[in-house]
């Protein structure tokens, strides 16, 4: 991208944008955001806060005569203390993709075919609410169910609340992070959140059990690591493949993958039968510790070093280890959870290591996050739902609470029961990669009546649609105020900097048109996104002038930890840190985590195992061409001794085939050390089959096809991945 | 004079290639070309592996056959703090530089010149950082004087074990590597 085809890109898009505005005589701020964008001279510096990820760091984006140049991070932010990460200094490529969704379309053959009118907004609005109307007229709203991933779905989902479904889901529950949230909160009684409530700056032990931090590019983690790792703290990494956090590691346990559980039970027995624990901590605020600490005593290191591969004198030594920094022992609770179908309980068995240790509420552990209080806006009571959300029908997965399982509304979405679904709306997640087994995906698709996909490019997902609202970036619109939970309580802004290239319309705005064609536009008493962030704020005591400006207010600080005055609360049924749970075992449950054994590869088959990169967020920036100038496919990562057994060498290109015969796309080969030799590892969100967007098609294979087996958690309904094995396909 | 150099702390850099898009950013470096790259090299045998990450680029070295190579003077040495730059107008894109360099620090921009690390001497003479150093989410990067044995580049140097590349180069490279 030199800077002569940047000059002459935005000078055509700012004309389009001035003739697509005029046309469609909509609002009246795309218009002025038009003029106003139209040739300012000089340099702008405009505070904004970034979509590459969900971390939603603060930023100052530069605008150079009117063109934006670059992205760096904002001083003020704490998020990411002025120094954003890679995907978010690459965000100006998501402006200049030149792959982008340029107005709405209309399907016109069968779905997947990804053949399309392009059509006007009024015409797109048209056919969305005259489908939403009759499914609420024969279904009830109850049949329209929303998949949103990220802020910029707020708007969306008030219109479906206000709409009248109760069906609201993300993968990010079911598929990611759900099990750790119910592992804690039933320990704890709270969840680990996101930010994740983590004090990794001041752990002076820090553990990492298939958490690659440093891949895994959640800033304000990898600058508090990077502290970490120079105020020497004790780092111990597990995990089947050696990830750059395990070359910073003191110790490097190479688990056999699917064993997590029988080392976090030994850990605990050493602990426990040592008496290494934090014995006041525990007494003063566990509930069932002698209960627990008899179940956990009978794990031996040497009972886990069968199942796990790792020297019981290993395992006793960095248990000591953790022991000797308490509470200041961080065993961090990772993210993507959805391992093996037992992963609530893993997750539980983390914080109770935490527990042993004293580290919830203490500094080097977990701290006490808070946000900064905006009011809501005062919106009209949404109307009375006619039936219950359908996710988990009758509790059948009973800890999964607070959040909807994607993968019921799915399934239920196929089997027509307890009620039907006839429509999907789907805002910035792509369900082709993020829900396990593709072919449930497409079978509940061909059961829909109407199917409206929003992005900003034409995603796999998108491909599927009925109809595909093209979506202006994050440099280009405001979304709503972002006052995440953290160390401070802070609130920062989106706004645009830019004008968008072509038709793209913000969220904001496509919420409130279609609110109004569906007769709902009581819901939209705002003229604008100002108005509604400007009552906001008043009600907060601020101005949209005012945090324009400044990008981020923080306010007054206070205490995060326990040792510096926070009153310690666990919301259990025992009031109590729950080494023992009593709701656990009414359930059915193992009330202390107990070991399951997980089917292993069959001779000639390997486990797929796939994680993060740095400069990639899933499948949603494959296309963005700074990011693609970085990483454009991914690679398999092969133990160096496995694969010459094969005859496969770095660079060769080979496709997997999984325990069910599914086929990957070809995949350079990456012959290398660093992982075991039962299982093989890629990064996801690549090998995407959207044929609109030829610079990801097909690059590199794609972990999410290859995994259409998967095991269901039963406490909370999450849908575990890493239960696929493949072996390799040598003809490409 | 100043005498301009990096100290890059390989214990707590990951890679992530933040300092690559910065640079890339900043100076409008064209899709395919980069002034920065990562280097990631493991030795032994699973599990027992060593691993050194970092992030390289012109060594900006005080001992310069691409200086001395260059037919027209296009390649020289800044009168600020020893950095090696190349003026547009004078290359004629010989490529005697580029392969005189032994570190393959240079490229040909697609405008026809020979193209590299600045060490982003524009902001520096305003006082910034490099937009690498500035951006880098680890903290592993640290620019400054060589010559000033008060700056942090210096005390880090006296402080801690590091390395440069190819030292039997013979080109005294200003950029060392903390290890």
């Amino acid at each position: 991208m030199n800077s002569l085809s940047r000059r002459k890109f935005l000078k055509i898009s700012g004309a389009t944008i001035v003739t697509a505005a005029a046309l469609a005589g909509s609002a009246k701020t795309i218009v002025s955001a038009a003029e106003s964008y139209a040739k300012p001279k000089g340099l702008q510096v405009i505070p904004s806060y970034c979509d590459l990820c969900f971390w939603k760091c603060g930023l100052l984006a530069y605008v150079k005569d009117g063109e934006l140049w670059k992205i760096e991070g904002n001083p003020k932010d704490p998020l990411s203390n002025g120094r954003l990460c890679p995907r978010g200094t690459g965000g100006p490529g998501a402006h200049y993709d030149k792959e982008r969704l340029k107005s709405p379309l209309i399907r016109k053959s069968e779905r997947g075919e990804e053949k399309w009118v392009e059509v006007t907004w009024d015409e797109a609005f048209d056919y969305i609410a005259d489908k939403m109307n009759k499914m609420k007229a024969q279904y009830g709203p109850e049949s329209m169910a929303l998949f949103s991933h990220g802020i910029g779905g707020s708007f969306i989902k008030h219109l479906l609340r206000a709409y009248g479904s109760p069906n609201e889901t993300a993968p990010s529950f079911a598929q990611c992070r759900g099990p750790r949230e119910v592992g804690f909160e039933l320990t704890f009684g709270d969840v680990v959140g996101s930010p994740e409530r983590t004090d990794i700056e001041n752990a002076k032990c820090i553990v990492l059990i298939g958490s690659h931090l440093g891949e895994n590019m959640h800033n304000t983690q990898v600058q508090e690591f990077s502290r970490a790792v120079e105020k020497h703290a004790s780092i111990i990494v597990v995990d089947p493949r050696f990830s750059v956090a395990a070359s910073k590691a003191k110790y490097y346990l190479p688990i056999k993958p699917g064993t997590d559980m029988a080392l976090l039970l030994a850990w605990m027995s050493v602990i426990v039968n040592e008496k290494l624990y934090d014995v006041d901590y525990v007494i003063k605020y566990g509930f069932g510790f002698e209960q627990f600490a008899a179940e956990v005593s009978q794990y031996t290191p040497e009972w886990a070093y069968i199942e796990t591969g790792i020297d019981p004198e290993v395992i006793r030594e960095t248990a000591r280890e953790m022991a000797r920094y308490k509470p200041a022992t961080l065993i961090h609770p990772g993210r993507h959870a959805t391992w093996y179908g037992d992963d609530a309980q893993r997750s539980r068995a983390i914080a109770l290591l935490n527990a042993l240790l004293g580290s919830w509420g203490r500094k080097g552990g977990f701290y006490v996050p808070y946000s900064y209080s905006i009011p809501k806006y005062p919106y009209a009571p949404y109307p009375e739902l006619n039936k219950e959300p359908l996710d988990n029908p009758n509790g059948r997965y009973p800890f999964a609470t607070g959040e909807q399982i994607s993968t019921g509304i799915r399934e239920a979405t196929i089997s027509g029961q307890p009620y039907p679904i006839k429509g999907w709306f789907i805002y910035g997640t792509n369900l082709m990669q993020a829900l396990p087994n593709r072919a449930e995906t497409i079978k509940a698709i061909q059961n829909l009546d109407l199917m409206v996909v929003v992005d900003v490019i034409p995603s796999e997902i998108a491909g599927w649609a009925d109809v595909v609202l093209p979506e202006s970036v994050y440099l280009e619109r405001y979304d709503d105020l972002n006052a995440s939970p953290f160390r401070e309580g802070f609130v920062g802004i989106r706004q645009p900097v830019v004008g968008a290239p072509n038709d793209q319309k913000p969220n904001w705005w496509m919420a409130k048109k279609l609110g109004e064609k569906l007769g709902l536009g009581a819901y939209f008493p705002w003229k604008d996104v100002e108005e509604y962030l400007d009552t906001r704020l008043n009600l907060a005591g601020h101005s949209l002038d005012e945090l324009k400006k400044k990008g981020i207010i923080k306010g007054a600080s206070k205490p995060i930890f326990f040792e510096d005055g926070v009153e310690p609360e666990f919301a259990t049924p025992s009031g109590k840190i729950e080494f023992y749970s009593k709701q656990l075992e009414e359930a059915g449950f193992d009330p202390v985590p107990r070991f399951t054994k997980h089917a292993e590869p069959p001779s000639g088959y390997f486990r797929l195992l796939y994680g993060r990169a740095p400069v990639h967020t899933f499948s949603k920036t494959q296309s963005n061409p700074i990011l693609a100038d970085m990483m454009s496919e991914n690679e398999l990562w092969v133990n160096a001794d496995l694969a010459e057994r094969y005859g496969i060498k770095s660079g060769d290109r080979i496709k997997l085939k999984n325990q069910d015969g599914v086929v990957s796309d070809p995949i350079k080969v990456k012959a290398t050390e660093r992982i075991r030799q039962d299982c093989v590892y890629m990064v996801h969100g690549f090998g995407q089959k959207s044929r609109q967007l030829r610079s990801t098609y097909k690059k590199g294979a794609s972990d999410a096809e290859l995994v259409t087996k998967y095991n269901t958690d039963p406490l909370m309904g999450g849908t575990a991945m890493n239960v696929n094995f493949v072996t390799f396909e040598m003809e490409v | 004079m100043p005498r301009y150099g990096m100290v890059i702390d390989t214990r707590k850099c990951v890679g992530c290639q933040d300092c690559v898009i910065a640079c890339k950013t900043e100076n409008n470096i064209p899709e395919g070309y980069n002034r920065d790259w990562i280097i990631t090299e493991s030795n032994g045998k699973f599990p027992d592996i060593q691993m050194e990450i970092r992030t390289e680029r012109c060594n900006h070295c005080s001992e310069t056959p691409c200086v001395s190579c260059c037919p027209t003077g296009a390649s020289h040495i800044h009168d600020v703090g020893g950095v090696v730059l190349v003026t547009h107008e004078k290359c004629i894109g010989c490529k005697a530089c580029v392969e005189a360099c032994p570190y393959d620090a240079r490229f040909i921009h697609p405008d026809g010149y020979a193209d590299k690390c600045t060490f982003c001497i524009h902001r520096v003479e305003k006082g910034q950082k490099p937009a690498c150093v500035e951006v880098c989410p680890t903290y592993c990067m640290h620019f400054g004087d060589l010559d000033d044995p008060n700056s942090e580049v210096s005390k880090l140097l006296q402080s801690r074990k590091w390395h440069v590349n190819l030292p039997d180069a013979g080109t005294q490279p200003n950029i060392f590597y903390l290890v």
